[in-house]
């Protein structure tokens, strides 16, 4: 039968994770897990003069979705503003996801944006306007 | 004779196909149980012909509705063996007959530095409500340990009864080990120290033979929709005297018997204990799925899941990197709780689900338990009266699928 949403690149990237690890000295990190299956992950950042992402690494454990996609997307935001990284959008990670999904494994994938996005507005960024604290 | 294609006919679901093409191979009934077209049509005829508010209409409908709704509770004394029907009180399902006695018998009984015995075995509706009331009252939770191979570490009951002790409250089955605990004698060693015992019996009434006066407990719960019965009803059994000295747990209508602008005198055995217009269609649902469980036999059926258990569990074992969680043999309830090597259990679950087969994924509301285990989630195969060897097989292949998805 189909399983088509594992895709190669899915399982590839769950045998070989792109940016896996902890930083040193991150400007931002937070981790979360998602309680329904266990999954963790944490996410380190580090930022440049001009507030673009420098340095991106992950980690934590999890099903092939969720892992998969914290490569995905830790690749993406290599090099983009803070307020790029605010504003990354679910429908672009479930693009680079690229398989259908159900909606229980929906969550699976947008966990390391969630965790991502926690860390983001978590630090003052004086270009952002909507950022009050 | 246990008739299986006969029984496969009664739950209609069965010949449903879940995607184009692909039929269902339902393997979660620890999660919720299909229903059966007897229970479908008791309900069905109640909504179409006979329903009524119950208790307090003169006319005619909320007469049979009464009667109907009335005749289920003792249908339901009966498949348990409570000595009397007052003795059964229909609440929303298992969790809510725990929070039932913590928040009621709980409050009005247990002081600072009484204690409340559980185990590391059991499910988040056993373990919350006490966790509630713990911390509100100042009691102290223990947890009998379970051994590796998934079973009660009995030898250390001494150790955690103690004269502070006030009550026992522990799973017949586990939902994810499937261990099948000896129910007497946790309740004897629970009395033994004065200390109530309470059964969490919604792993097990599904399954085989209830006798609450048999197992001697105080309370005991479970739950309607994994006994063929609907969802929104579960059932708390509690002993005549305990229950007539409880408070309310829920106000309003139905469980009083008089009220003034200055107070309420709550309604006699069972009805103090249900509020506000009850589970009348789901009651219904509920007895038509005891007659049905008891045409079969539950002994029947127990023997029936013993056979098919121990198929699936030598099946699951020969399959490389799979390790089986809970006991071996005949101690083991109908279900197979595992890991595979380098796949997450919603992994697994997600691709069988492409070949029709349902599984359970996650912590099986067991969190703790996963915990001590060093694991996150486990995979859960569960089986029920209608359940066939080639189920089974479907299952087997199914994994070797998902090895191979994973290049493993």
């Amino acid at each position: 039968m189909d399983a088509g949403m594992y895709r190669e690149q899915i399982i590839d990237l769950y045998e070989h994770p792109l940016n896996y690890g902890h930083l040193e000295q991150p400007d931002f990190t937070y981790e979360e897990d998602n309680p329904l299956c266990g999954d963790v992950i944490r996410i380190d950042v580090r930022l440049d003069e001009q507030q673009r992402v420098a340095e991106v690494l992950w980690s934590g454990d999890g099903c092939a979705i969720s892992q998969a996609a914290a490569s995905l997307l830790t690749e993406e935001i290599k090099g983009q503003t803070l307020a790029e990284v605010k504003a990354f959008s679910s429908e672009r990670l479930l693009e680079l996801v690229g398989v259908p999904l159900s909606m229980a494994r929906v969550k699976c994938a947008l966990l390391s944006l969630k965790v991502l996005k926690a860390g983001a507005y978590g630090i003052p960024d004086p270009s952002d306007m909507r950022h009050h604290e | 004779m246990y008739d299986i294609e006969r029984i496969r006919a009664d739950f209609p679901i069965l010949t449903t196909e879940v995607y184009p093409g692909v039929p269902l191979v339902y393997l979660d009934s620890a999660a919720s149980s299909q229903k059966p077209l007897v229970v479908l049509e008791a309900m069905d005829d109640y909504y179409r012909h006979t329903h009524a508010n119950v208790h307090r209409g003169v006319h005619r409908l909320s007469e049979l509705a009464t009667t109907a709704y009335e005749g289920a509770r003792v249908q339901v004394a009966e498949f348990i063996h409570a000595p009397a029907p007052e003795e059964v009180i229909f609440v929303g399902n298992a969790t809510e007959g725990f929070n039932l006695v913590a928040y009621s018998w709980g409050r009005a009984n247990l002081r600072p530095g009484d204690e409340i015995l559980l185990t590391e075995m059991e499910h988040h509706a056993n373990l919350v409500p006490w966790q509630i009331l713990a911390a509100e009252r100042g009691i102290t939770l223990r947890y009998l340990p379970f051994r590796d191979d998934g079973t009660l570490a009995l030898e250390r009951l001494d150790e955690f009864l103690t004269e502070r002790t006030r009550l026992f409250s522990f799973t017949a089955v586990s939902n994810v080990f499937g261990t099948i605990n000896p129910v007497r004698q946790l309740v004897d060693a629970a009395h033994a120290v004065g200390a109530l015992a309470m059964v969490d019996a919604a792993q097990s009434v599904p399954h085989m033979p209830t006798d609450v006066v048999g197992f001697d407990c105080d309370f005991l719960a479970f739950s309607s929709h994994k006994m063929c019965g609907p969802t929104g009803i579960g059932v708390l059994y509690g002993r005549r005297e305990l229950l007539a000295a409880m408070p309310p747990f829920l106000g309003g209508g139905d469980m009083i018997r008089r009220v003034t602008f200055d107070g309420f005198i709550p309604n006699e055995l069972p009805w103090k204990f249900e509020a506000g217009t009850p589970r009348i269609a789901e009651a219904i649902g509920l007895g038509a799925a005891v007659t049905y469980l008891s045409g079969l036999g539950l002994e029947a059926i127990h023997q029936h899941e013993q056979s098919i258990t121990a198929y699936a569990l030598e099946a699951l074992s020969e399959i490389p990197g799979l390790r089986l969680l809970g006991p071996p043999g005949t101690q083991h309830g109908g279900l197979a709780s595992f890991t595979l090597e380098g796949v997450h259990p919603h992994d697994i679950a997600d691709i069988l689900d492409k070949s029709g087969i349902a599984i359970r994924a996650g912590h099986h509301c067991a969190m703790p338990l996963h915990h001590r285990l060093g694991i996150s989630a486990s995979a859960r195969a569960s089986f029920y009266v209608h359940t066939i060897p080639a189920e089974i097989d479907h299952l087997v292949a199914g994994l070797h699928r998902v090895r191979e998805v994973f290049r493993l």
